[in-house]
């Protein structure tokens, strides 16, 4: 029973990490960039979220109205003031300006915040659980975390495959030169792309804020952790991201079972594993050369 | 016209003239224990250890096109190599140091096989991830103090001179040679065949692979080298600082990204760039000293502006507009006009 109830919760993270993933995914699904900030823009988006729970009063999920919104503006301003210039056949420009930028957020929000660990708190829903059974407690928040996790995934699925603005995503991933031919924007698109990103990386972040204590120094490792799904569950493939996160969920919680310093130990040995025997992930969708 | 004869030429006036400014200032650091203190010493031993990563890397990023944020976990293997070394198997230092080299280089090639399943912005993130594991499993071995680390023991350092000044003169020509071999060795190697195909990579990696270059076999090598040079300036560290832990053996702030920004700063691609990166981050980094994190923002902000306003860098700018190289790694055709 101890094991079910470490898979489950180990699983239920996982829906975490799959948002996580997903915003990375989408960017470099549709630029070929990778966001080297991208931990430190979750990290960023608890931050906002602890602002706007201190000067008006509400709870987090509540502050989620503001944080979207306001991310989703970030990652639009971003992609057009500053990534759609870094845009072209060599890796190098994007990969250091995001880094840049890594260094530049974490050291801002410490200068603000300090380097006290900070949490979101939601009284009543952080606690409550459902029990089955007399050994095993399903957690509410973490349940809906993993709910919210399958919504989102399953939005960007149905914009990217069934609607114009997807169309236009796709046309652009596969050779931008010929989708403006057909009046397709480019840096009108990139930067939207950047913006649903950043608007589902602060859903993550915000929900991330509340399940454990962050301060600003941890948005790496969520990198980390973000491309390490992306990697196992495939590139291309927004369910293979959610399986992906669920394998490193429950790569995490039963290193932890073992001992709990080995979580994130376990969880990057199982991607150096599907690395070595899948270097393209568990389910593939696309082909990158 | 006939072109009646032409000449080869790699040296210029300029290179010229810049070789004899580096022998000066080799001259100028054999020199410096007879008038400088030793805060100038440790300084100086800083600037070397960190002009060799920056050659290292900008071979890495700026000539074999592959962007690693993970040197730092060959500088953790070297500092953790030489601790190993000196502490536990009781080697001499000055030994333990090349046999903490190769050590770094033998862990290097596995880590290449699995890096190298991955290509471009995914082999940037995937070295971060492989110097992370290595970080966590540091923290777990009880026997280096897991987590808070280890102190060298000081008979290990007693065994370099029982004389302060002495160990300290030791310590500061073995860091100040090897800074100014790794700038030599990347010249000549950047002036052999074998850099002949890295700077082609460098140009066209497309074209580098039509006129039958190994790119693989280029790449590996690159990587290896600069896997080296980290371990080699990691045992370095530890000499200096004494103590360590798996945080700051395996920081990415320290060794990946101050390095990234020197390179970034002085010039991605050249010799020089790293060079002059260094002197610009020493400088900044003693005008910013009072104002903690702000310097890594200005750090970071100046590295974003100059990748986006001048991806050449500062050499690059001044490289371009005067024509002069003091590393000349290029062949000119001069004609014999008469």
């Amino acid at each position: 029973m101890y094991w079910i109830n470490t898979i489950i919760q180990g699983a239920l993270v996982g829906g975490l990490y799959a948002l996580f993933a997903t915003g990375l995914s989408l960017m470099f699904g549709v630029m070929r960039i990778i966001n080297l900030a991208h931990g430190d823009f979750i990290v960023l988006s608890a931050y906002l979220a602890v602002v706007v729970i201190n000067c008006i009063g509400v709870n987090p999920l509540v502050a989620l109205a503001v944080v979207v919104p306001l991310m989703f503006g970030v990652g639009y301003l971003l992609q057009r003031g500053l990534l759609n210039f870094t845009m072209g056949s060599d890796i190098l420009p994007p990969l250091l300006v995001t880094f840049g930028l890594s260094v530049v957020i974490q050291n801002v929000l410490l200068e603000l915040f300090s380097a006290d660990s900070r949490r979101l708190q939601l009284p009543w829903l952080e606690t409550a659980s459902v029990r089955i059974g007399d050994q095993l407690a399903i957690g509410l928040m973490p349940t809906s975390v993993f709910v919210v996790a399958v919504i989102v995934i399953g939005g960007i699925e149905f914009m990217l495959y069934r609607t114009d603005l997807g169309r236009a995503f796709r046309a652009t991933s596969d050779d931008p030169d010929t989708a403006r031919l057909y009046g397709v924007n480019n840096r009108n698109i990139y930067a939207l792309a950047t913006a649903i990103a950043l608007a589902v990386v602060s859903i993550a972040g915000v929900l991330f804020g509340i399940r454990t204590i962050f301060d600003p120094t941890i948005g790496p490792a969520r990198l980390l952790y973000a491309f390490e799904v992306v990697i196992i569950g495939g590139l291309g493939s927004l369910w293979g991201t959610l399986a992906g996160g669920i394998i490193l969920g429950v790569a995490q919680a039963i290193g932890a079972a073992f001992d709990p310093s080995w979580d994130t130990l376990a969880g990057h040995v199982v991607f150096l594993v599907v690395l070595l025997f899948r270097p393209r992930g568990l389910f593939p969708k696309t082909f990158d050369p | 016209m006939i072109i009646g004869s032409y000449r080869v030429e790699r040296s210029t006036r300029a290179s010229r003239a810049g070789f004899a400014a580096m022998l000066a200032v080799i001259v100028a650091l054999i020199s410096v224990p007879a008038w400088a203190g030793r805060a100038e010493m440790r300084l100086l031993i800083e600037v070397s250890y960190y002009l060799a990563l920056a050659q290292a890397w900008n071979l890495l990023a700026g000539y074999a096109g592959l962007v690693s944020v993970g040197q730092q976990a060959f500088v953790g293997l070297g500092c953790y190599g030489f601790i190993i070394a000196t502490a536990f198997l009781q080697i001499p230092p000055l030994v333990a140091i090349p046999l903490t080299v190769v050590a770094v280089g033998l862990i290097a090639i596995p880590t290449a096989f699995l890096a190298f399943r991955l290509r471009g912005a995914h082999f940037a993130i995937g070295t971060w991830v492989l110097a992370e594991v290595l970080r966590l499993i540091f923290t777990l071995v009880q026997a280096f103090g897991a987590g808070t680390g280890m102190s060298l023991p000081i008979h290990v350092v007693l065994d370099i001179s029982e004389n302060r000044v002495i160990r300290e003169l030791i310590l500061y020509y073995v860091s100040v040679a090897i800074g100014i071999a790794t700038v030599l060795l990347v010249f000549l190697w950047l002036r052999s065949r074998e850099g002949l195909a890295l700077t082609a990579i460098r140009d066209s990696e497309a074209a580098s692979g039509s006129v039958g270059i190994n790119q693989q076999r280029t790449k590996l090598t690159v990587y290896l080298i600069a896997a080296l040079i980290a371990g080699l300036v990691g045992a370095l560290v530890v000499l200096e600082k004494l103590r360590i832990t798996p945080d700051a053996a395996f920081s990415v702030t320290d060794w990946s990204a101050n390095v990234i920004f020197i390179v970034i700063i002085g010039g991605i691609g050249s010799v020089e760039g790293p060079i002059v990166g260094t002197l610009v981050f020493f400088v900044l980094r003693s005008l910013l000293a009072d104002y903690g994190a702000w310097y890594l923002i200005t750090l970071g902000a100046i590295a974003i502006i100059v990748m986006l306003k001048a991806p050449r860098g500062v050499w690059g700018l001044i490289g371009s507009r005067y024509d002069v190289h003091l590393f000349p790694v290029q062949r000119r055709v001069r004609l014999n006009l008469d």
